[in-house]
C-alpha cells in the first residue's frame, strides 16, 4: 500500500485547505483510503459530514502525514468505513443522524446522537425531516445461560455527566459493556453555523468544560490556520500556559479520583487541595478559575502579569512540595495497585487500531502527543517527555498521569522563564472567500481536532470538533471486558471520557 | 500495609492547616447556611445533582465544593446518590431534548418538600445553546425552578451563597 502523500496526489487538492491538505476523491480513492485504514497502516483522525459530503481525516504515521479526504455524495450515500474500521461506526452513525448521508453497508442502522426527541430527522441536512426517528432503541442481542443484564444511566450516582452503560454479566463478571451516548447533544455544531468567530468561539469553548483551554486553542488555532493568521510570540506561550494549567488540574482531579474510586481517600483529599490550588492560580493570573474565553482566535485576552506569574511560581512550588508523597504513596499502597494493576486492560492492537489520544493511547503504547508528533508553538522550542507504557491497565494510565504532571510543571517553569514580552493579540484579516481550517491540539484527555469552513466576513460556515473521547468510549466496553462489575467505576474513571465533548 | 497507611496518615500533612477557616467571609456564610439549615429543615440538607446537558464546567465547581477549601459537608449539607433522598435537585446544563425525560423522573422521584436550585447560566436560559433542535430551553422549562445561581460557571462561594440564599428563602416560607 502507498502512503497518503501518494493517494492525495490522485485527488483533487481544495484550494485554500491548511495547514494541512485536503483533496476531493472518487470513491475508488475513498475505498482504497478505507483499505489502508482497514489494514492498519493508517490511522482514522475523524470522520464528518455535510449536507451532501463526508469527510475523514488521516494520519500516515510512517511520515507523519496528516490529510482530509472528502467524498462528494449528492445522493446523499456513500460507502462505509465503518463496515471495514469500526472505529469509524460512531462518527458514521452521528454524521448519519444529523446530516442524513447513509453510510452504505454500516452493519448498525440505529441512532447515535438521536433519540427521537428531536422533533425532526437529520437537523442538519439541507431539508431536515419533519418526521423524528423512532425513540425506541434496541441493545445487542444476547445469549447464553446465567447472564443478567444491568442498566445504569443515564442519571448516574455520583456528579457525573449523563449516559447510560448497559452491563451483562455472568455472575461478577462483565461478559459486555454497552454504552448508549447522545444525552448531553447540545446541537453545537448546528448553532455554529452562521455564527460569527465571537459567538461560534464561545460555544467551541463550551464543548467540554474539563478541557476549555483546549478547545479554545483548537478552535482559534483553526480559525488562524484558515486565515493565515500568526499570533505573538507571548499570546502562544500564555496559551501553553493556560494548557498545562488546565492538564495539571485535570490529571490531579482523575488522579485523586481513581484511587477515591478504589475507596482510597486520602490521596483523593490531597489532590483535590492540590486542584483547587491550580484553579485560585489561574483566578489569579487570567481573570477566571477555568481560563474560560481567554483564548481567542488571534490571540489571548488576559495578560497574568507580575502577580499571576508570582501566583503560579508559588502553585509549582506547592505541587512540587506535596505530589512527591502522594506519588510515592500510590506507589506503596498494596491495597491500592491490587486494585490498579491489571484491570482494565486496554490491548495495544486496540490501541493501535483505534487511535486513542492522550493517557489511553499512551498507556497501552502508543507513543503520539500533538504536541511532539505535529508540534505547534511555542511546544517546538521546549523541552519535555512523552511517557509511554505497555501494561494498558488502571495503574498504566495513573502513572502516565502522574509523570504527565511532572512534564507539565516543568513545561510551565520553562515558559514563566522564557514569556516573550510584546503583543497578545492581532487583528485577524477578512477572509475574501470561503477557507478552510482544520487544528490539532493536544487536550488533557487527548488530541482535539477541530476542522472549520469561513465565509467571507469571517462567518463560521460549517464547524466540526472531534472530541479525543471518540476513539476511547469503544475501548471502555472492550476493557471491562472479564472485570467485576464493582471494577467498572475504577476503569471507567481511569478512561475518564467526556460525555459532552463527545455528544456535542 | 496498614502499618504502612498509618506511617502515612501521620507523617504527611500535606494539607494547609485549615485554609478554609482562615476565609472569614466562607465561615460567616457556611455558620449562617447551618443555622438556616436546621431552622428550616430541623436536619441536614441532601442534594441530589443532575446533570442536564451540561458542558461539565458546573460539575467541576460543584466538585469543588467537597474539597477541604470548602467542606461543604461541616455545613450539614451533603450530595446523596438517589432522588429519594434528596431534599434539594441541583441542575446544572441547559436541558437537552435527550435528557428531558430523565431530569422529569428525578424531580417526580424526589419526595416533597423539594426544591430546585438551577446552577450555571445555560440553566437560565438555555445559554448559549439556547434555540438549538436539541435543547428544550432552560431548567424551568421542563420543571418548577426556586432559585438560579448565574455564573458559567459559577464558583464554588457562589454556589454556597445560592444554596444560602434558597434556605432563607424557604424558612421564610414555613414562617
Ligand atoms: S453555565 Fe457554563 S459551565 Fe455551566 S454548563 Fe453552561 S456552559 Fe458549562
Amino acid at each position: 500500500m502507498a502512503g497518503l502523500n501518494e493517494l492525495l496526489r490522485k485527488g483533487d487538492i481544495a484550494a485554500n485547505h491548511r495547514p494541512w491538505p485536503r483533496a476531493r476523491v472518487t470513491a475508488e480513492i475513498w475505498q482504497e483510503a478505507i483499505a489502508a485504514l482497514a489494514g492498519g497502516q493508517w490511522q482514522l483522525l475523524g470522520l464528518w459530514g455535510e449536507p451532501d459530503r463526508v469527510h475523514m481525516a488521516l494520519r500516515d504515521e510512517s511520515d507523519e502525514t496528516i490529510a482530509v479526504v472528502s467524498l462528494d455524495c449528492p445522493a446523499r450515500r456513500y460507502p462505509s468505513v465503518g463496515l471495514h474500521h469500526p472505529p469509524a461506526l460512531r462518527l458514521e452513525r452521528a454524521a448519519r443522524d444529523l446530516f442524513g448521508i447513509e453510510p452504505v453497508g454500516l452493519p448498525d442502522p440505529r441512532g447515535w446522537l438521536d433519540h427521537g426527541n428531536w422533533d425532526v430527522r437529520h437537523p442538519l441536512a439541507t431539508a431536515p425531516d419533519p418526521a423524528p426517528i423512532d425513540k425506541a432503541y434496541t441493545f445487542l442481542p444476547i445469549e447464553g445461560d446465567g447472564l443478567h443484564q444491568i442498566p445504569v444511566g443515564p442519571v448516574h450516582a455520583g456528579i457525573i455527566e449523563p449516559g447510560h452503560f448497559r452491563f451483562t454479566a455472568n455472575g461478577e463478571t462483565v461478559v459486555r459493556l454497552e454504552q448508549r451516548l447522545g444525552y448531553v447533544h447540545k446541537g453545537i455544531e448546528g448553532l455554529m453555523a452562521g455564527a460569527t468567530l465571537e459567538a461560534a468561539g464561545k460555544l467551541a469553548a463550551r464543548t467540554s468544560g474539563d478541557s476549555t483551554v483546549a478547545y479554545g486553542l483548537g478552535f482559534a488555532r483553526a480559525v488562524e490556520a484558515a486565515l493565515g493568521a500568526d499570533v505573538p510570540p507571548r499570546a502562544a506561550s500564555l496559551r501553553a500556559l493556560m494548557a498545562e494549567l488546565e492538564r495539571i488540574a485535570n490529571h490531579l482531579g482523575d488522579f485523586g479520583a481513581i484511587c477515591n474510586d478504589a475507596s482510597f481517600a486520602l490521596i483523593h483529599a490531597h489532590c483535590a487541595v492540590l486542584r483547587e490550588k491550580v484553579l485560585r492560580a489561574a483566578q489569579t493570573a487570567f481573570g477566571h478559575r477555568l481560563m474560560r474565553d481567554c483564548i481567542v482566535p488571534g490571540g489571548v485576552t488576559a495578560d497574568p502579569g507580575s502577580e499571576g506569574v508570582a501566583a503560579i511560581r508559588t502553585l509549582l512550588a506547592d505541587i512540587k512540595a506535596l505530589f512527591p508523597a502522594l506519588v510515592e504513596l500510590y506507589d506503596n499502597t498494596a491495597s491500592l495497585q491490587d486494585r490498579t494493576v491489571t484491570t482494565g486492560t486496554v490491548k495495544p492492537h486496540l490501541a493501535r487500531q483505534y487511535a486513542p489520544g492522550g493517557y489511553i493511547g499512551r498507556a497501552s503504547g502508543r507513543a503520539f502527543d500533538v504536541r511532539r508528533n505535529l508540534a505547534y508553538a511555542p511546544y517546538d522550542k521546549l523541552g519535555f517527555e512523552v511517557p509511554v507504557l505497555d501494561a494498558g491497565d488502571v495503574n498504566a494510565r495513573v502513572w502516565i498521569r502522574i509523570r504527565e504532571i511532572e512534564q507539565s510543571l516543568a513545561l510551565i517553569a520553562q515558559l514563566l522563564d522564557g514569556l516573550p514580552q510584546g503583543p497578545l493579540r492581532i487583528d485577524l484579516p477578512q477572509a475574501s472567500g470561503p477557507c478552510e481550517g482544520m487544528s490539532l491540539v493536544e487536550g488533557f484527555r487527548g488530541d482535539i481536532l477541530i476542522w472549520l469552513r469561513l465565509d467571507a466576513g469571517n462567518r463560521v460556515a460549517r464547524c466540526h470538533l472531534r472530541d479525543p473521547s471518540w476513539f476511547q468510549w469503544p475501548l471502555l466496553e472492550a476493557a471491562i471486558e472479564d472485570n467485576i462489575v464493582a471494577d467498572f467505576p475504577l476503569c471507567n474513571k481511569s478512561f475518564n471520557c467526556s460525555y459532552s465533548g463527545h455528544d456535542l | 500495609m496498614r502499618k504502612l497507611l498509618f506511617q502515612s496518615l501521620v507523617q504527611m500533612s500535606l494539607t494547609e492547616p485549615a485554609p478554609a477557616a482562615d476565609d472569614a467571609a466562607l465561615a460567616e456564610l457556611g455558620a449562617a447556611l447551618a443555622n438556616v439549615a436546621r431552622r428550616s429543615l430541623g436536619r441536614s440538607l441532601s442534594i441530589r445533582e443532575v446533570d442536564a446537558g451540561s458542558c461539565n464546567g458546573c460539575e467541576l465547581e460543584i466538585h469543588a465544593l467537597a474539597n477541604a477549601y470548602y467542606d461543604l459537608e461541616r455545613f450539614g449539607l451533603r450530595f446523596v446518590a438517589s432522588p429519594r433522598h434528596a431534599d434539594v435537585l441541583l441542575v446544572t446544563g441547559p436541558v437537552t431534548k435527550n435528557m428531558r425525560m430523565a431530569l422529569e423522573r428525578t424531580y417526580n422521584a424526589t419526595p416533597n418538600p423539594k426544591w430546585v436550585v438551577a446552577v450555571g447560566d445555560c440553566a437560565r436560559d438555555g445559554g448559549c445553546f439556547a434555540g438549538s433542535y436539541a435543547v428544550a430551553g432552560g431548567v424551568s422549562a421542563v420543571v418548577p425552578v426556586d432559585l438560579h445561581i448565574p455564573g458559567c460557571p459559577p464558583p464554588p462561594l457562589q454556589i454556597l451563597r445560592g444554596l444560602l440564599a434558597l434556605l432563607q428563602t424557604a424558612a421564610t416560607a414555613k414562617g
